[in-house]
């Protein structure tokens, strides 16, 4: 009875909403997105920003996954996604349509770590975090460790490696990462957004992770590091191509993508973990917007395109305040001309009309 | 309905009179019968919108069995049985058993189970034999309040509270008692099945006990004071005719904690550890079918992992029945041998 109530209460409730946005939709042309959850923050931030810009427009954007992005995608249920990966080549033959990856902000995927005594400044080599991840250094003592921090004092404790157990693009960052910089790593376990964790203890999303890491002495993991800043964790500067040890920061990531953007391909799929250049931190990832090309909705086409040339131009602007890294200057023009090959389904560009 | 007569039982056809056997004396009833009018529209309607609720509930269960089964097609197909037996679960080489989930599932569940029945079924016991009144209600209230408490401030308060009192005090002591056997062996990080189980069964203690009370408070009067008139203390009055009065309500609750505790997600989720391996320890992290399809459904990409994550949650619906099933016929059983001494 009382379920029945319940659910009674939920049509009616679905009804409503119903209602308000066909009520809506007279004023206002809605754009439905779905996907990645980590930039939701600034996706959230953006459409509301460009809600003054263009008033006739109104973008509702679900984090319901970069998995579930593409699907509803694929499937054409909204009229954008988002994802934390690239799309494979597998799901991009799925789509009826040529897909576009339009790059939006960068983050950073930070090691933290719960070691009494030890502060921010931990400085961990690709070969370490490998090993420590595919459980070969289990003490917080090893050899290499104590080699590259000489004068810090580590315990001779276990270490409890912690992991995302969700499916997360923060996964699939770390993992891609480990997969360039260990060949081991690479033919165990791989790359993508859930593994098969050889050791360690998951947490579900990265409050989880922080959850057990500051619930558990002795233990490393990874966040982003938004999640990292804003909670004040302790994290590592992480060794990059160059030799040099790098802190995670906007600045660092930015100077990832910017060595990354020479050789960015014209589809923008690219990995920017493990780049080259002095400054550039190597856990970093990109994350996308997902359009077709051709735009099957002109009036909803042409909105879309209007927003995400905002989006590259005052949009980059304001991520720092978020501390989502911006694009490199190359990286956002090279992407705005991009927008000219969206076009309506009779090949008229959407971009600048 | 009530018949003042004595002895009185309805005769098959539509008589009104009903025949006393003892005496053979006829005793008409009519005036004490409810008028039944041969049709009334708002029973009809009654009726018709009942059974409307039940088909509805008939045809979700069978729409979710269909849905599941046809979305999970394709790796029930390439894996088949095996899908059941093996242990290795890799999204990235697209390998999937679903042993270790199916045993998360069921040994968290069983441990839950095996703390919360004492402490379910004593509340329940002292509140309906031994609590003053007054102390009664208050105490039942609280205790199903802890029924309303959402499942992520009980994932949230494990990780917070539980996990480090865990690690620190419940572990050690347990290996300190029960070390030599395997299940209290090994490393403890304060997640793991241990954690987890004592989660659910804080969390499905309240409707063992609200249901537990109901029972036994609905014991006779007269059967207790029978048994205290035989010279029963009120331990053997609860042992005598309490308990065995309320055996198969109490079973009923169990089982109702059970139901809940296998398919529990959020909060088992977050202390449980999430790892996909069986191990024997009690310490050890472990994972559940239930957590692994919140993990990782919503960044399933490839068709295969989103139908692997499907079947697995048939195969949490089949559990789930399985163990109902057995519980039913748990119930038959034990109804059958009380009958039977009685």
């Amino acid at each position: 009875m009382r379920n029945g109530r319940y659910l009674s209460g939920m049509t009616i409730a679905v009804a409503a909403v119903a209602l308000a946005t066909a009520g809506s939709a007279h004023a206002q042309l809605q754009l439905n997105g779905a996907g990645a959850t980590f930039p939701y923050p600034m996706y959230s931030k953006w459409f509301s920003l460009y809600g003054k810009v263009d008033t006739t427009s109104r973008f509702n954007y679900q984090s319901i996954g970069s998995g579930g992005g593409i699907k509803q995608l694929t499937e054409q249920t909204v009229d954008f996604g988002a994802s934390d990966g690239p799309m494979t080549e597998e799901q991009l033959r799925a789509a009826p349509g040529p897909i576009m990856h339009v790059p939006t902000v960068m983050g950073a995927v930070v090691m933290t770590y719960n070691v009494e005594g030890l502060k921010t400044g931990l400085r961990l080599t690709p070969e370490v975090i490998a090993d420590i991840f595919t459980g070969r250094i289990v003490k917080w003592n090893d050899g290499a460790l104590v080699k590259a921090n000489p004068g810090v004092e580590l315990p001779p404790r276990d270490i409890v490696v912690v992991h995302r157990s969700d499916g997360s693009g923060t996964s699939y960052i770390f993992t891609d990462y480990l997969s360039k910089v260990s060949q081991n790593w690479l033919d165990k376990v791989g790359r993508g957004t859930a593994v098969s964790w050889p050791v360690g203890l998951g947490g579900k999303g990265n409050e989880g992770v922080t959850g057990l890491i500051k619930q558990t002495p002795f233990s490393i993991g990874y966040v982003e590091l938004i999640y990292a800043r804003s909670n004040s964790l302790p994290y590592a500067m992480v060794q990059n191509k160059a030799g040099e040890f790098v802190t995670p920061s906007l600045e660092s990531v930015t100077a990832a993508a910017a060595a990354a953007a020479e050789k960015m391909p014209d589809d923008f799929r690219v990995s920017i973990t493990d780049e080259a250049g002095p400054d550039a931190y190597p856990i970093a990832g990109m994350t996308w917007l997902l359009v077709y090309q051709t735009q099957r909705d002109a009036e909803k086409g042409k909105k879309l395109v209007g927003f995400l040339e905002w989006m590259l131009k005052d949009g980059q602007k304001v991520a720092p305040d978020l501390h989502y890294a911006p694009l490199p200057a190359a990286v956002a023009t090279k992407a705005l001309a991009s927008l000219a090959k969206i076009t309506t389904t009779d090949g008229t560009p959407l971009l600048g009309h | 309905m009530t018949f003042h007569a004595p002895h009185a039982s309805p005769s098959p056809s539509n008589d009104v009179a009903v025949r006393d056997d003892m005496t053979t004396d006829w005793v008409d009833v009519t005036p004490m019968l409810p008028r039944r009018p041969r049709k009334n529209v708002g029973d009809l309607i009654f009726r018709g919108l009942t059974a409307a609720a039940a088909c509805t509930l008939v045809a979700v269960v069978v729409s979710i069995v269909v849905v599941l089964g046809w979305e999970s097609f394709g790796a029930i197909r390439k894996f088949g049985w095996g899908f059941l037996t093996t242990q290795k679960w890799d999204p990235v080489a697209n390998e999937y058993g679903a042993l270790p989930f199916i045993y998360g599932t069921l040994v968290s569940s069983f441990l839950a189970l095996v703390q919360a029945v004492p402490l379910g079924v004593g509340t329940a016991l002292f509140l309906s034999e031994m609590a003053p009144s007054w102390l009664r209600t208050p105490v039942a209230f609280l205790v199903e309040l802890l029924a309303a408490i959402p499942s992520v401030v009980y994932g949230l308060w494990g990780i917070f509270v539980l996990v480090p009192w865990v690690r620190s005090t419940v572990t050690p002591w347990l290996a300190d008692t029960l070390g030599f056997l395997p299940f209290f062996q090994g490393p403890s990080y304060g997640v793991g099945m241990l954690t987890a189980s004592m989660i659910l069964a804080v969390m499905i203690v309240p409707y063992i006990t609200s249901v537990a009370l109901e029972v036994f408070q609905t014991v006779p009067i007269a059967q207790r004071e029978g048994a205290l008139a035989l010279g029963a203390t009120r331990w053997e009055m609860i042992r005598i005719a309490v308990l065995p009065y309320g055996r198969i309500g109490v079973i009923g609750a169990i089982m109702l904690g059970l139901g809940r505790a296998l398919g529990e997600t959020m909060a088992v989720t977050m202390v449980i550890g999430n790892r996909p391996e069986i191990a024997l320890s009690f310490f050890a992290p472990a994972s559940t079918m239930a957590s692994v399809i919140a993990n990782e459904f919503s960044e399933a990409s490839s068709d295969l992992y989103v139908q692997v994550l499907v079947e697995l949650g048939l195969v949490l619906l089949v559990v789930t029945m399985l163990v109902n099933v057995l519980a039913r016929l748990l119930v038959w059983r034990v109804g059958d041998v009380g009958t039977a001494g009685h």
